[in-house]
């Protein structure tokens, strides 16, 4: 009979310890599917959900909501493009074993003041943040400045975002934020973290995924394209040869 | 009118793309030339991954010339003997072009690459071609026509081993000299999405010393061909062709080389050559002055 309670007891003396009772986050997207498809420019993610007690009712405090979006991770190659002899070439280059292809995050209020630098290089909270795992050893400066010139590239692409101040919290109990994907956002798993953050500690977390690809006819090119080079190859010349005669068949007409 | 183009992976304006395909299409029914060299920075211009564009590009050449060659194998302007040696030329050439484009785009330096062949080619052939212009300008003005150029291949041409007969062109020279320079055609097609067409005329015309009323003809037979040959090289190296993006293309270009080839009969083909002539220079130096100044993106991503 004791055995079975406790764990039940020992739960009960952890939350009486620790003074607070950690609240739960139900989150939810507006869309789990993203398709690219012909008329696609971009989309908005609806990123939204409550913050509960365990018991299921408000939770009643407030927390601080960081929302953070991420595509699949990739390696890459980051070249940079410096001045030799007068013309600007490619000079100087390093790797990333984990690139996010897409990173956003929305914050109820920025970042720093809601946790420290440790906390934040832990959840990878912000683009200051992300863990890119460069490979080889070279000093920090030349590291800094490559991750620094990969973020800004991809913001300026819309690729990587901040919205400090992007969650909104209404009556202590649902939180909502709006998340842009641009058209070019590469294909994939997306993984949506939410944290509810008290006092610079993260007290509860909850995941979710949405799932970006392309659907019907462009799906198909895709595939077309890497699977079968060769059709692909014949198509493409015949498009252009049977378009170049009839162009020439219907002008003589005219 | 926004479409997704599935390769390249963005959204673009469908419209922008065919009036883009309209504009080369029409240099290319005015002057005769493929247009390629308008369409590939224009199209990295417009925010198209480089890769993409050179590849998509070929394909919109071989549309614009398919017409040109009916009409001038129709008249006889087409040497098919000599046309065969320089596909065959041009095939090799796609296939070192391959190599090297891979070779480039690992080691980082493919779009500089691509950058310096474009100065260097159009700055010459367009200065060339601008004097001549303005020779033969000069000449129709003072009335005292040019002494005629004794027609004759180059005497590097006349060394090669081997001579064969081309009765159409009127020459008895070794097939290695229009391969070669099929070869080098096609090297540029492949690694710049260019057909060509304004290199080969004039190699043609001075190095290989053909007749002149084949020399277009079988330039454009041998784009045709070396340009399909790219296309199908593309798809199955850098898998890069975005089908879509092509046909685009294609409807503007064709349409547009039809509409400028109905221009071209009517105007004087001399001032025609020196506008053309300032077209390839203004890019030539758009091209060098790029090269020189701060890039807008310093960095740049390629999958690892």
């Amino acid at each position: 009979m004791s055995r079975r309670f406790a764990p039940v007891l020992a739960l009960f003396a952890l939350v009486l310890l620790t003074g607070a009772r950690d609240p739960i986050l139900v989150p939810e997207i507006s869309q789990h599917e993203v398709d690219l498809q012909q008329g696609f420019t971009g989309t908005d993610l609806l990123l939204f959900g409550a913050i509960l007690t365990p018991e299921g009712s408000r939770a009643a405090q407030d927390y601080d909501i960081v929302i953070v979006l991420k595509g699949p991770t990739q390696s890459i190659v980051l070249r940079e493009k410096q001045k030799v002899a007068g013309i600007w070439i490619n000079a100087a280059s390093t790797e990333f074993r984990s690139a996010p292809s897409y990173y956003a995050i929305a914050s109820t209020r920025p970042i720093s003041e809601i946790v420290d630098d440790k906390t934040a290089a832990i959840y990878e909270l912000g683009l200051k943040w992300l863990q890119l795992s460069p490979i080889g050893a070279f000093d920090p400066a030349e590291q800094a400045r490559f991750a620094d010139g990969l973020v800004d590239l991809n913001r300026r692409h819309g690729l990587y975002r901040e919205d400090e101040g992007g969650v909104t919290v209404s009556e202590q109990v649902l939180y909502q934020a709006h998340i842009g994907l641009p058209s070019s956002v590469p294909t994939g798993t997306y993984t949506a973290e939410t944290f509810a953050i008290s006092q610079g500690r993260v007290v509860a977390s909850a995941s979710s995924q949405v799932e970006v690809r392309k659907l019907g006819l462009e799906r198909a090119v895709a595939h077309f394209s890497n699977d079968y080079g060769f059709a692909y190859g014949v198509l493409a010349v015949f498009i252009s040869v049977a378009m170049g005669w009839l162009a020439g068949r219907l002008f003589a007409l005219v | 009118m926004d479409v997704y183009l599935p390769i390249a992976n963005l959204s673009v304006n469908g419209l922008v793309i065919i009036a883009l395909g309209a504009i080369t299409g029409l240099l290319s029914g005015i002057f005769g030339v493929g247009g390629g060299f308008l369409t590939t920075p224009l199209m990295i211009f417009y925010g198209i991954p480089p890769t993409v564009a050179a590849a998509s590009a070929a394909s919109q050449v071989t549309g614009a010339s398919v017409s040109g060659v009916f009409a001038h194998s129709r008249r006889g302007g087409v040497d098919y003997q000599m046309g065969s040696v320089m596909v065959a030329g041009g095939i090799l050439g796609t296939g070192i072009g391959a190599v090297l484009f891979k070779l480039l785009e690992q080691l980082g330096q493919i779009d500089t690459v691509i950058n310096i062949l474009y100065v260097l080619l159009l700055g010459s052939i367009g200065s060339l071609m601008a004097k001549e212009s303005i020779q033969a300008i000069r000449a129709e003005r003072s009335g005292v026509p040019i002494a005629a150029r004794k027609r004759r291949h180059h005497p590097m041409v006349a060394s090669l081993p081997m001579r064969w007969r081309f009765y159409r062109s009127g020459l008895y020279i070794s097939p290695l000299a229009p391969l070669l320079l099929g070869m080098g055609t096609g090297v540029l097609t492949m690694l710049m999405g260019i057909g060509g067409g304004f290199i080969l005329v004039p190699a043609m015309l001075y190095i290989l010393g053909m007749s002149a009323n084949v020399v277009v003809g079988t330039s454009l037979w041998q784009i045709l061909f070396t340009t399909m040959a790219t296309t199908m090289m593309h798809a199955l190296t850098t898998h890069a062709i975005d089908i879509v993006l092509a046909s685009l293309l294609l409807l503007g270009s064709v349409t547009g080389a039809q509409i400028g080839a109905q221009f071209s009969q009517k105007a004087n083909p001399v001032k025609l050559r020196l506008i053309l002539a300032v077209i390839v220079l203004l890019v030539a130096a758009r091209m060098a002055v790029g090269l020189g100044y701060r890039p807008d993106e310093i960095y740049s991503v390629a999958p690892l």
